[in-house]
């Protein structure tokens, strides 16, 4: 073994793919429709991959309404909570689920199929693209779930049906970005259990230190404070806007709209070249 | 012994290296590896477990960049031209890349969707590719619940779709039971007819010889010996017949009369009395006829008969001196256990 070649010559790594052959919009398009068929094929032989998706906005609005919403909203004031905590519970469901992509991303990687995929005339980033459009249909099947047992709760719209679906869209869109992190966070750590463990830490205080399940104003002053960037209290606040007709609509939508994009145009790239790199 | 005969065209390399490396830490994967794979052959690339086989196959497929080096596919650049190249390539890897989850047919046209095939032709060819695999039966059957041997055929299968110029075949029968490993030989076989270039690694003298045109052999990352498969394996010895006498006794009467006789080229063969068996090395179909003729001309009563090729580590004997790294490795635990012992 000679010493020189420890340091490995520069030249390969200098060089940089050319733009020639690049895939068309149609094609990607049409790449990530077949990709997305086979996230959707594989839900359907695992029903069970379902189970959080249905189930967790069930357990969750159960819980917070009948276990904590008399102790936060006062005895008798059930219905009253209801529009309080069904909202922001919108925000929270997006979290959960894109938590999960991320030691999905992960696993899915240590499966021999993602060699078959990078090894093909297809754009990387399909593969993870086709990923969140399913994920988003599993946090759509969640907020749909949501509603529904809200509405059996005594959860009222009291603006309309065109608000009902901003809010809606406005946590879809939130979502997306959050998936970007997370897949990141999954193609960066080496197991799926680290990746939960991580997004755990990312999700807790995000989570608890918002408006999602009680007002901020009996919080002490500095997690007041920190409220009102986070942006989960700022989708909660303008979902339950939306959704009650009470309070500004603009500005927390706003602040949530620039947290996604900022987030995105951060992580996507990141993701998408990690995605590339990792052998 | 092989079961067709080729005749490789000479054509241009499909396949050039030229001193390519790849580092992972203070491990050198890849040391500087040159080879070409003429279009229309098959390249056998034979090392031991952690030569670097594996490394060399996902650098040409992109997979992953080399620090140093260059290599062409198809006349395209690994580095620069990574689009274009996959284009032209198939990728059979040791493990299966298909989704398991998903049924045999559900995985080919997915794979016939991705290489934009349209729907009605992706079905006809994931149909065309599950017949010509043999695997029609199972089509609908979720990719987890096939046998080792079916998931290597849908494996092809998935390389073959888009119809590449180039396969690469990494391991294609480890861990696989010898009928089956004919399955995937016969299969390979018949890609190859049809004049797809293909380089294939193995751990397996037998599984070279049967497939490939030309041979090169590497070890911790570097090409230790190469050339066409004849070449080399007059280099390490080429076959080996053991004959086993049904009258033990006989067995220094046979080494005489084989020396006696001078038959071409025969030479060096060995009694060994404790096996019953008699060992002669053997270079050609020719020679084994006449060791036979021999045998059966002097009326010897034969009880066993049979010929076996170099394995790999009798290849890197011949080649270098040395026990492959497998052997060296066992050997050092051997020792250990001993010292403990």
């Amino acid at each position: 073994m000679s010493t020189a070649t420890l340091t490995p010559p520069p030249a390969a790594k200098q060089q940089l793919p050319t733009d020639e052959g690049r895939i068309g919009i149609r094609a990607n398009l049409r790449h990530i429709g077949a990709l997305v068929r086979r996230n959707a094929l594989q839900i359907k032989k695992d029903p069970e991959s379902m189970f959080d998706a249905v189930l967790m906005p069930i357990i969750f609005i159960l819980l917070f309404v009948y276990v904590f919403g008399g102790a936060i909203a006062g005895k008798g004031n059930n219905q009253e909570y209801v529009n309080y905590v069904v909202p922001g519970m919108m925000a929270m469901m997006g979290m959960n689920i894109a938590m999960a992509v991320g030691s999905g991303v992960n696993e899915d990687f240590k499966k021999g199929v993602m060699d078959r995929f990078r090894t093909m005339p297809i754009a990387r980033s399909s593969v993870l693209i086709a990923k969140i459009v399913v994920e988003l249909g599993r946090m759509l099947v969640a907020t749909a779930i949501l509603l529904g047992m809200g509405f059996l709760l005594g959860l009222q719209i009291h603006t309309g049906v065109l608000e009902l679906f901003a809010a809606i869209a406005l946590a879809t869109v939130f979502g997306a970005s959050l998936m970007w992190i997370f897949i990141l966070l999954g193609l960066s750590l080496p197991t799926p259990q680290a990746v939960q463990g991580v997004a755990m830490l990312v999700i807790m205080p995000l989570q608890f230190g918002s408006s999602i399940f009680a007002p901020t104003s009996s919080m002490p002053g500095w997690l007041e404070s920190f409220t009102k960037v986070n942006p989960l209290s700022n989708l909660a606040d303008a979902s339950r806007a939306l959704i009650n007709g009470v309070g500004p609509i603009a500005h927390p939508t706003l602040v949530t709209l620039a947290w996604a994009i900022g987030i995105t145009v951060v992580t996507a790239p990141l993701a998408v070249s990690k995605f590339r790199k990792r052998s | 012994m092989t079961r067709f005969e080729k005749t490789p065209d000479p054509g241009a390399p499909a396949v050039e290296v030229r001193g390519l490396v790849k580092h992972y830490g203070e491990t050198k994967a890849l040391d500087g590896v040159d080879l070409d794979v003429r279009e229309g052959t098959v390249l056998g690339v034979l090392g031991p477990n952690g030569a670097g086989k594996t490394t060399l196959v996902r650098c040409l497929s992109t997979l992953i960049l080399p620090d140093a080096g260059h290599a062409t596919v198809a006349g395209y650049d690994v580095v620069r031209q990574p689009r274009q190249l996959r284009r032209t390539i198939g990728l059979t890897g040791q493990y299966a890349s298909v989704d398991e989850k998903l049924s045999g047919w559900e995985n080919l046209y997915m794979i016939g969707r991705l290489l934009d095939l349209p729907r009605k032709s992706a079905r006809s060819r994931a149909d065309e590719m599950l017949e010509r695999f043999s695997l029609t039966d199972a089509a609908k059957r979720a990719v987890g619940q096939y046998s080792g041997g079916m998931r290597r055929r849908l494996d092809l299968a998935a390389s073959m779709i888009g119809r590449p110029a180039i396969l690469y075949l990494d391991e294609p029968t480890t861990g696989l039971d010898p009928r089956t490993r004919n399955e995937v030989w016969d299969e390979v076989q018949s890609m190859v007819a049809e004049g797809v270039t293909v380089l294939l690694t193995t751990q397996y003298m037998e599984e070279a010889e049967q497939l490939a045109d030309e041979l090169t052999v590497i070890d911790k990352g570097k090409v230790i010996a190469g050339g066409k498969v004849d070449e080399l394996k007059a280099k390490v010895g080429g076959r080996t017949l053991r004959v086993v006498p049904a009258e033990p006794a006989q067995l220094q009467a046979m080494v005489r009369d084989l020396d006696e006789a001078g038959l071409d080229g025969v030479g060096g063969s060995q009694a060994v009395p404790d096996e019953g068996a008699l060992y002669v090395p053997i270079l050609s179909d020719q020679q084994l006829t006449a060791v036979i003729g021999l045998f059966a001309a002097r009326g010897y009563a034969v009880a066993d008969i049979g010929t076996h090729l170099p394995s790999l580590d009798e290849v890197f004997l011949a080649i270098t001196g040395q026990k492959t790294a497998d052997v060296r490795d066992a050997t050092a635990d051997d020792q250990i256990k001993e010292v403990a012992a």
